[in-house]
This record gives C-alpha cells, sequence and structure tokens, in this order.
C-alpha cells in the first residue's frame, strides 16, 4: 500500500465554538420589573476582551441558547454584564439565574460601535429604544468617561414604554453628571412624569448637536430604527455616519445555522453593527425581508 | 491539475478501485437503488452500483426504469446529497453534567472515519465545495464538520445523462468535473463499455496505480467530449444568470413572489434535497439526571419559525419565504460567500411536489422586471 492511499491524518476533536464556557453569575441587579442584568465571570481564564455592541450566546442549560448584548463596558472586574428581557423560555431561566449558579458563554461575536476613532469635535448622538440601550450602554460609559477637549458632546435620547420601564436610570443620571445631554421619553406617561411623551423620534427634533460633525448609534425596535435613522438624515447626517445594531434570530453566532439573514447579511457576523448608509438604509425599508 | 493523457480501466477495474479504497480504510458510499430513487449509501463493488437504471425527471415528478445494459451511470442526481455524510441531519453537539455548580462537557465522537465518496457528480463537487466554503471557510469553523470531512477521497463521475431538471451548464459547475476530485471518470459506450480516468490529485495518483489500467487513446478522449457535448444538449433546463443576483435584488417587490406562493406549499423538500442548503436548528435537551444535550438538525427557510423572534416571525408569509429561499440562492449567496450558492443539480424542481421551477421562477422575473430601478445593488461583491 502505498503512503497516498492512507486517510490523511484526521485532527482529533477540539472543543469548537459550539460548545460554550461556564461561567459564573457573579452579580445580579433587577433593572425594571422584566429586565435583569447578570455580571458573570469565567470559571477558567481570563474574561476575552470584547467591545459594546457585540453580543454573547448564552445557554440556561437545560432550556435553550439565546443571543444576548453585552452591556457593560470592557474594563471592569474581570465579569461581562447582559441585560436580558424576560421574553421567552430562556430568556426566563436567564432572568431567574442566581448568584453563585452558572450559565454557558460563547462569544464574543459579532461587530462592534468602533467609536475608538471618533474625534474629540464629533458630537456623538445615541438614540436608544427600550431595551436598545443594553448593546450601547457600554459605549456611552467609555465615551462619557472620556475627556472630550475638542468641544464634541454625547447626546444620550432614549424611549422607554413607560416611568416605571426606564432602564438604567442610575446610568443616566451618572452621565448627567459627567456632561452628557440625556434626554427621556417615554410612550405612556404617569402620575408624576414631568418628562416628554412621545416616540424617541420627537427628542431629535430638539436635540442640539452639530450635523455636520456628528456621528449616530441607534438600537431599538426595528420600526424605531427606520424612523429614527429617517430622522437623523433629515437632521443633516450623513448617513454614512449613522450606525444601527441589527437584530435577527440567531441559534449558532458564528455564521453556521443560517437563521440571522437579512439579505446580504448574515448579522451575526456581518453585523450586529452595522452602517445605515449603503447597509441598512435598504434592508430596514424591505418588507418581510 | 488533471493529467493530459488520462487513464482507462473496464468496470472491473472500478470495482477494484472500490476494493483499493475500502481496503485503505475509507468508507466507500455511492449510488444504490432504494426505494425506487437513486440515493447513496454503502458500495462494496460495482454490483451494488444502479447497473442498468436509467432516471425521468420533470418537475414534481421523478422515477426509475430497468434497462437491459451494463450501465452503471446512466442518469442523473437523486434525492440524496453528500452533505448528510459531512453535516448530518441530527446531531448530538455537546452533552453536558452539572453536579455542585461545575459543569463537565462531553463531544460525541461520532466520526465514522474518512469517506470515499463514489460517483459524485460535477455538480456536486461544486455543492461540496460551496458547503466548505460556509461551515469551515469562515473565522469559526464547524469543528463537527471539519472533522468528518477531512481526507474525504473523492470519485467523481462526470455527466453524460443529465435530467430534464437540470442546468448545471448554465451555472458553469457541469457536465464536465474541473475541480475537487481526486479521481474523475468519464463512462464511455462507443467502442466499448469503459472508464476514462483523470488524476485530480496525488491521492488519486496512488490509488490509479493499484487499479490495472491502460492509457487513454484518441479515440477515448474523443469519446469523452463526444459524451459531454451530447450531455450539454440533453440539458433539461437553463438559467440566463447574467446580472441576475442584482436583477433579483432590484425585484424584491414582483408581483411574482406572490404569484409563486399560490403554488408554493412551503412544505420544504426543496430545502431538503439541495445540497447546499446548510441551515440548522438547535434544541436544548435534558434527562432525569441531570444531563444536558445540544441537538442540532437540519432547518428549512420555508419554515415559519426560522426567523422568528420576539414579536413573531420576520418572514411570515409563503411569499416572502419562497423569495428568501431563491434570493439566497441565486443572489445574497453572492454577498455572503463570493459565489452562487446554486450548482444547478434541479433537484429542487424534480422534488417539489408542485413541481415549482426555480429556472423558470428567475425567468418570469427577469422577463417583466426593471420596474424598480437600481435598489439594492449597493455593496454587491459579485462580477
Amino acid at each position: 500500500m502505498t503512503e497516498t492511499t492512507e486517510p490523511t491524518g484526521r485532527p482529533p476533536p477540539r472543543r469548537g465554538a459550539l460548545v460554550p464556557e461556564p461561567y459564573r453569575v457573579v452579580g445580579r441587579q433587577v433593572e425594571v420589573a422584566d429586565v435583569v442584568t447578570l455580571a458573570l465571570e469565567p470559571h477558567r481564564g481570563q474574561l476575552p476582551a470584547f467591545a459594546p455592541g457585540q453580543f454573547n450566546m448564552l445557554t440556561a442549560f437545560g432550556v435553550g441558547e439565546v443571543a444576548i448584548s453585552i452591556s457593560s463596558a470592557p474594563g471592569g472586574a474581570g465579569a461581562v454584564e447582559h441585560s436580558i428581557r424576560d421574553v421567552g423560555a430562556v430568556t426566563h431561566a436567564l432572568c431567574e439565574a442566581r448568584i453563585g449558579s452558572v450559565v454557558g458563554v460563547r462569544g464574543p461575536f459579532g461587530t462592534h460601535w468602533g467609536i475608538g476613532g471618533i474625534g474629540e469635535d464629533t458630537d456623538v448622538v445615541v438614540v436608544a429604544g427600550g431595551i436598545g440601550l443594553a448593546p450601547l450602554r457600554g459605549t456611552v460609559r467609555d465615551l462619557v468617561a472620556r475627556r472630550r477637549d475638542g468641544g464634541g458632546r454625547v447626546y444620550v435620547l432614549v424611549g422607554m414604554r413607560s416611568p416605571d420601564q426606564i432602564l438604567f436610570a442610575a446610568d443616566l443620571e451618572d452621565w448627567r453628571r459627567r456632561g452628557a445631554d440625556v434626554a427621556v421619553t417615554v410612550d405612556v406617561g404617569a402620575q408624576g412624569w414631568q418628562g416628554p411623551v412621545g416616540v424617541v423620534t420627537s427628542l431629535l427634533l430638539d436635540a442640539p448637536f452639530e450635523p455636520a460633525r456628528s456621528v449616530a448609534l441607534a438600537c431599538g425596535p426595528e420600526i424605531m430604527m427606520r424612523f429614527t435613522t429617517r430622522a437623523l438624515v433629515d437632521r443633516g447626517i450623513d448617513p454614512r455616519r449613522i450606525q444601527v445594531s441589527l437584530e435577527r434570530n440567531m441559534q449558532c453566532g458564528i455564521g453556521l445555522c443560517g437563521h440571522c439573514q437579512l439579505g446580504p447579511l448574515l448579522v451575526c457576523r456581518d453585523g450586529p453593527v452595522v452602517s445605515y448608509g449603503g447597509v441598512a438604509d435598504q434592508l430596514l425599508m424591505e418588507r418581510n425581508r | 491539475m488533471s493529467v493530459d493523457d488520462g487513464a482507462v480501466f473496464d468496470s472491473g477495474g472500478l470495482d477494484q478501485l472500490i476494493g483499493v479504497l475500502r481496503s485503505a480504510g475509507y468508507r466507500t458510499i455511492g449510488p444504490i437503488v432504494s426505494d425506487g430513487a437513486i440515493v447513496y449509501g454503502t458500495v462494496t463493488g460495482v454490483n451494488d452500483l444502479p447497473v442498468g437504471w436509467r432516471d425521468h425527471q420533470e418537475p414534481g415528478r421523478y422515477r426509475l426504469e430497468q434497462v437491459s445494459d451494463a450501465h452503471l451511470f446512466d442518469w442523473a442526481v437523486g434525492p440524496s446529497t453528500w452533505k448528510s455524510e459531512f453535516f448530518t441531519a441530527e446531531e448530538t453537539v455537546w452533552q453536558a453534567s452539572i453536579a455542585d455548580g461545575q459543569v463537565t462537557f462531553s463531544e460525541p465522537d461520532d466520526d465514522t472515519g474518512p469517506v470515499a465518496v463514489i460517483g459524485a457528480r460535477p455538480c456536486e463537487l461544486s455543492a461540496l465545495a460551496a458547503l466548505d466554503r460556509v461551515l469551515q471557510g469562515g473565522a469559526h469553523p464547524d469543528d463537527r464538520y471539519a472533522v468528518r470531512r477531512s481526507g474525504t477521497f473523492v470519485v467523481a463521475v462526470e455527466c453524460g445523462a443529465p435530467a430534464g431538471t437540470c442546468f448545471c451548464s448554465s451555472m458553469g459547475t457541469g457536465p464536465a468535473a474541473r475541480a475537487g476530485f481526486d479521481l474523475a471518470l468519464t463512462e464511455l459506450f462507443d467502442g466499448g463499455h469503459r472508464f476514462q480516468v483523470q488524476v485530480g490529485s496525488a491521492a488519486g495518483a496512488g490509488v490509479l496505480a493499484q487499479v490495472p489500467h491502460r492509457s487513454a487513446g484518441d479515440g477515448d478522449r474523443v469519446a469523452r467530449q463526444e459524451t459531454l457535448a451530447r450531455a450539454e444538449a440533453r440539458m433539461g433546463r437553463r438559467l440566463d444568470t447574467d446580472d441576475l443576483p442584482d436583477l433579483l435584488a432590484r425585484n424584491l417587490d414582483h408581483p411574482r413572489w406572490e404569484e409563486v406562493a399560490e403554488r408554493c406549499l412551503s412544505c420544504g423538500n426543496c430545502t431538503l434535497v439541495c445540497p447546499t442548503c446548510f441551515c440548522s436548528d438547535v434544541k436544548d435537551a435534558t434527562d432525569l439526571a441531570g444531563t444536558v444535550e445540544r441537538q442540532r438538525r437540519w432547518a428549512s427557510c420555508f419554515d415559519v419559525e426560522h426567523s422568528l423572534l420576539h414579536g413573531g416571525p420576520v418572514r411570515p408569509t409563503t411569499a416572502s419565504r419562497y423569495r428568501q429561499w431563491l434570493t439566497h440562492k441565486l443572489s445574497t449567496w453572492w454577498d455572503q460567500f463570493g459565489e452562487s450558492g446554486c450548482v444547478g443539480c434541479g433537484r429542487c424542481i424534480t422534488w417539489c411536489p408542485v413541481g415549482i421551477d426555480l429556472t423558470e421562477e428567475a425567468a418570469a422575473i427577469r422577463t417583466s422586471a426593471g420596474a424598480l430601478g437600481s435598489v439594492g445593488s449597493v455593496g454587491r461583491r459579485t462580477s
């Protein structure tokens, strides 16, 4: 038998990207009635490097796996945070996870907001709807912590369902204290609410950012992003200086399962953060895509 | 990297070739007749192959007929695909046991050894290359696929008998084999039943060296060219691929999507027989002992849950799901992977219970397209 007829050497199976790492729940914060933030720390080794805007696949063992954005900034004390809205079996199990319990983590995956290159004189307009604030939270923390000597300001424009649903209220206050221009509107007011009532795009009309030297980051329900991006462009921001974070069904997070297709994109691989101009502008307009 | 002068052996040589591969440790998988169709299964010699069988394929129709000759490959692809050898329809991805807050993972080692593919058609070589790109060509390869796929020995058989639903010549994938094989055979009839053999790799040359053969002569080469020319002429379908990715991207609101949805059952047969469809679902299961298992199985974009988000499916209508499937194959696959997701094998046409023909659907859109301008062509990577 010649050597070439032997089956070639086959690599031994290794733990691939489809197998989660066990992480311990080291912090649990109830944000609002149906949103819990979990701080997670790996059982072994270092927390992998991540950037705000990326996501992890979180496993509630025995229940299932779900894609959840990272809601903290890098550089925390060895833990990564995820803010989870209780909407289904897996997210419910994750929201119920207690400190000390174990969850599975794969990631981080996907693209990030990429704010590293933003100049000090650039206004950053952050527009979030509901839980869409979670993937932006780490980025805003980074932005407000930076010295911005060039005069660029940070605008955080947030739409929430109702006053008792306002996420990350302490963060919003902190960002305001650190000089960010924070505005919150609600869909439905309540007794004692003195802020604006209405959709988040209404906040865009008044925010005094300078469109020509602005970038915008938006995340929220698809219909909210559709109107938000349109309003940002109407205000004069270059569509290519607007980024959005997209959402589709994800079952692998690494471009293998096909569920997160959105036209030319595999959202897990090419997103979730994509440019509005040239990419999301068409996709957000197409029905049932 | 085919060898110019080639080799020739008869069906006895093919029998020996299968034997050589088996003694080298390969699982030899090839075409067999089962349940009224030519499917892929274990072959131990030429007698297991579809000796004297011919197929008849039209939209929504597949029939086999046995004729009294010794032809082995006088048929076109059936419902089986090589995909299922490497990307199994259902598998356990991992198991975990949890005790005292500690999780122990195990990944089932169901690698059944290297496969020798016997009788892959040229369109199927392209399909395997496309699957390789999707499942192991990215930043995070599917290790389970990669292990099963590694060391595959490919014996291709060029196509002499395309079906009524075939259009590989339109897609540039056949009927001749160009790449992706260790040995490529062409079954020749005029002047005696024999196979002309091209060598595509060093492994192929090593195996051929152990099988009695003679050098190909001019008569063999001419017979091969005639066989391929005949196949080209017999191609049952045609697809005009000129500007097709952009054409479809410009016509996402074309009324034809609603029209085809009136006929489409959204059954997913096309995705099951497609040699490049790669979608999968995962599901976690648990037993009373506390063992957790993640199971993966093939999924179909025709399943309404395929696009499920909190709040409902993104593609709730058959029109939107058919559009997703067809535009993915012929248009957005180019954006995602730089090539076509369709290889022209025609399986989706034959095995559609209502005979929907994607070449006809694409042609219908081309015929009445253009009203919508150039929407969606931005950033496209097609040529």
